[in-house]
């Protein structure tokens, strides 16, 4: 039994150029195992030139990039370090997924045995035989699940893995996903959406323009970005009221009964109320708020050319 | 699927094995029978390489004139099909690189064997033998074959033991398996099918003919080193004046193959995928 599943990417001043365009700027983090680490940032940011850059499909301009403390392609077991989906499409369309699987796991003498098991496992039973080619984009994000598990790997990369997936699907990837993580893997997995990342991931990674704006959790995160307001509505809305202010809680009231708290969770707030026998009748995140907090986030890194003291201010108050 | 169940268990396994040549090589044999593109290619090859000497044999044999037999060889009719069955060997050459190239296959190639030339050195030892293995056969069928039917007519005989005649057949299936992987290293090295198909069609049926145009001295000169009529001077019985003996001939286009190799093997670990 491989017990070892402790793993870690650590990046240096990663960068990358294609010609005149710097896709990746100097980026340093490091992802760690047993949660589930969302790496955010809007389209064209560099999230995928990353995930290529870790795994030496593509070669850093500058700085460097390891996986459980070496190069991946000096790993004498890759697929059972690093498992990927990428975002780009990455089997051969004329060949059946069975075979696209069976003809990776040879290369790790991986059995028969396995491949079939993960067939099942992404529910890819009844055309593992037809050629990938005509797969839909949910079933071919599926075989790239699959190729992704196949080694059994400490470190999970998954690009935009929710892309044309069905809600049904899409929540089983996140169950997947918290599931990994729990086993002690690194999860690493990009998104443009912060909504998507908020129910997803624990820690969060933010870029925009290929710079770290962000390297926080996602509590963190969605209190300082968005100012954490959560809508409740409840009979005893001025108890409530009293037991949740402090310090970094901000409450408002537009109308009897309903609140908006700043700077709490919803589970937070839930929880408080529990704690002290308070009815709630509603109790929703403003999740629209959150995004427009991330495009605000990351507005001065999409738009501006010379960016690099554009949102000081900004960046500051999320890295802290 | 009714519920989504909230623990997803991956099952876990057993025995990770490392990555070696050998384990690439077999995943490579796997992904070359499991494309209807080279099912499709071989049979081509092989009903080419099969069909066409026989169809020669069986036009010549009955043919009234026996004047105009003289003016084939046996062993022209024997290996004429690998004449046109080559396109088919290097187009499959070609596609086996760049295929995984235009689908995007070679991201998952290059994340499983990250160091990548194992992949190189796997595709071109799979292919190599099994184009020669598939074509040998073929050659032989297509000796015996129209001999057979040269033979009722008492046409063009040869025995397969006269000087240079199993040399020449057998020739044949290894021209073919070097076609196949020099093609194979044009493909790694445009990276693109239809420009290695291209580049291929150039080298072999573009550039030689072309060379007509210069005075008979120059082209004399330069025609037995170009990397066509180097290789099919593995093939020929007799060589004439201006054209390279077997063994030269074979050793040249070795060279310009791996020469081909090289620098598909140099661009293939510079080069961002
Ligand atoms: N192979 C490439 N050649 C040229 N430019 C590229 C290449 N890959 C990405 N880029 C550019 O780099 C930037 C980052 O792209 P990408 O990593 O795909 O971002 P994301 O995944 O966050 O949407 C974009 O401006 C994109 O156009
Ligand atoms: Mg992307």
């Amino acid at each position: 039994m491989a017990a070892r599943l402790v793993g870690m990417i650590e990046a240096q001043g990663l960068t990358k150029d294609y010609g005149e365009k710097r896709a990746v700027d100097g980026l340093s983090f490091t992802v760690q195992p047993g949660v589930v680490t969302g790496f955010l940032g809007p389209n064209g940011s560099g999230k995928s030139t990353t995930m290529r850059l870790i795994l030496g499909l593509d070669a850093p301009s500058a700085g460097d990039v390891t996986v459980n403390g070496k190069h991946y392609r000096d790993h004498p077991t890759p697929l059972h370090e690093v498992g990927a989906l990428l975002e780009a499409r990455s089997v051969h369309t004329g060949r059946s997924a069975y075979y696209h699987l069976l003809a990776l796991a040879q290369t790790h003498g991986i059995s028969k045995r396995r491949v079939t098991e993960l067939i099942d496992l992404v529910g890819l039973h009844e055309v593992a035989r037809k050629r990938a080619g005509k797969f839909s984009l949910g079933m071919g994000q599926r075989l790239g699940i699959a190729t992704a598990l196949l080694g059994d790997p400490s470190t999970l990369l998954l690009d935009e893995p929710v892309n044309g997936l069905d809600p049904e699907g899409i929540h089983w990837i996140r169950n997947l996903l918290k599931s990994l993580a729990a086993e002690g893997r690194t999860v690493f997995v990009s998104s443009h959406l912060m909504t998507e990342m908020a129910l997803t991931a624990d820690h969060l990674i933010v870029i925009g323009r290929g710079k770290l704006i962000a390297d926080t959790s996602v509590e963190e995160f969605v209190r300082r970005a968005s100012g954490g307001t959560v809508l409740v509505r409840s009979p005893q809305a001025s108890s409530l009221r009293d037991l949740v202010l402090g310090e970094h809680v901000s409450v408002t009231s537009t109308e009897p009964g309903l609140l908006e708290i700043g700077g709490l969770t919803a589970e937070q707030i839930g929880e408080t109320a529990a704690t002290h026998g308070i009815v709630l009748h509603e109790l929703s995140p403003q999740q629209a708020s959150l995004e427009e907090a991330f495009m605000e986030l990351t507005r001065g890194d999409v738009e501006f050319k010379a960016g690099e003291t554009a949102s000081p201010s900004v960046a500051d108050g999320v890295a802290a | 699927m009714s519920s989504i169940p909230t623990v997803i268990a991956v099952p876990r396994l057993e025995q990770p094995g490392r990555l070696t040549q050998a384990r690439v090589a077999v995943s490579e044999w796997t992904k070359l029978h499991s494309l209807r593109s080279t099912r499709w290619s071989l049979l081509a090859a092989t009903v080419l390489t099969i069909g066409f000497p026989l169809l020669f044999a069986t036009i010549l044999s009955t043919r009234a004139n026996p004047l105009q037999e003289h003016r084939h060889s046996a062993l022209e009719v024997a290996l004429a099909g690998v004449n046109v069955s080559q396109l088919a060997i290097a187009v499959l050459g070609v596609l086996l690189i760049t295929g995984e190239y235009s689908t995007g296959m070679i991201r998952a190639t290059f994340t499983a064997v990250p160091k990548r030339l194992p992949v190189l050195w796997a595709k071109l030892v799979v292919y190599a033998v099994a184009s020669f293995l598939l074509m040998l056969p073929c050659v032989l069928i297509a000796f015996f074959g129209s001999q057979a039917i040269l033979g009722r007519k008492d046409l063009l005989q040869i025995s397969f033991t006269h000087p240079g005649v199993a040399r020449a057949v057998i020739g044949g299936a290894v021209y073919l398996m070097l076609v196949g992987i020099f093609a194979m290293g044009l493909g790694a090295i445009v990276r693109n099918t239809a420009g290695g198909i291209s580049t291929f069609a150039a080298l072999f049926f573009v550039i030689p003919p072309l060379l007509n145009v210069l005075p008979t001295t120059w082209n004399d000169a330069i025609s037995p080193y170009l990397p066509e009529s180097a290789a099919r001077s593995i093939f020929a019985l007799t060589t004439d004046a201006h054209s390279l003996a077997p063994g030269p001939g074979l050793a040249l286009f070795c060279g310009y193959t791996a020469l081909a190799i090289a620098i598909a093997a140099v661009l293939l670990v510079r080069r961002d995928t």
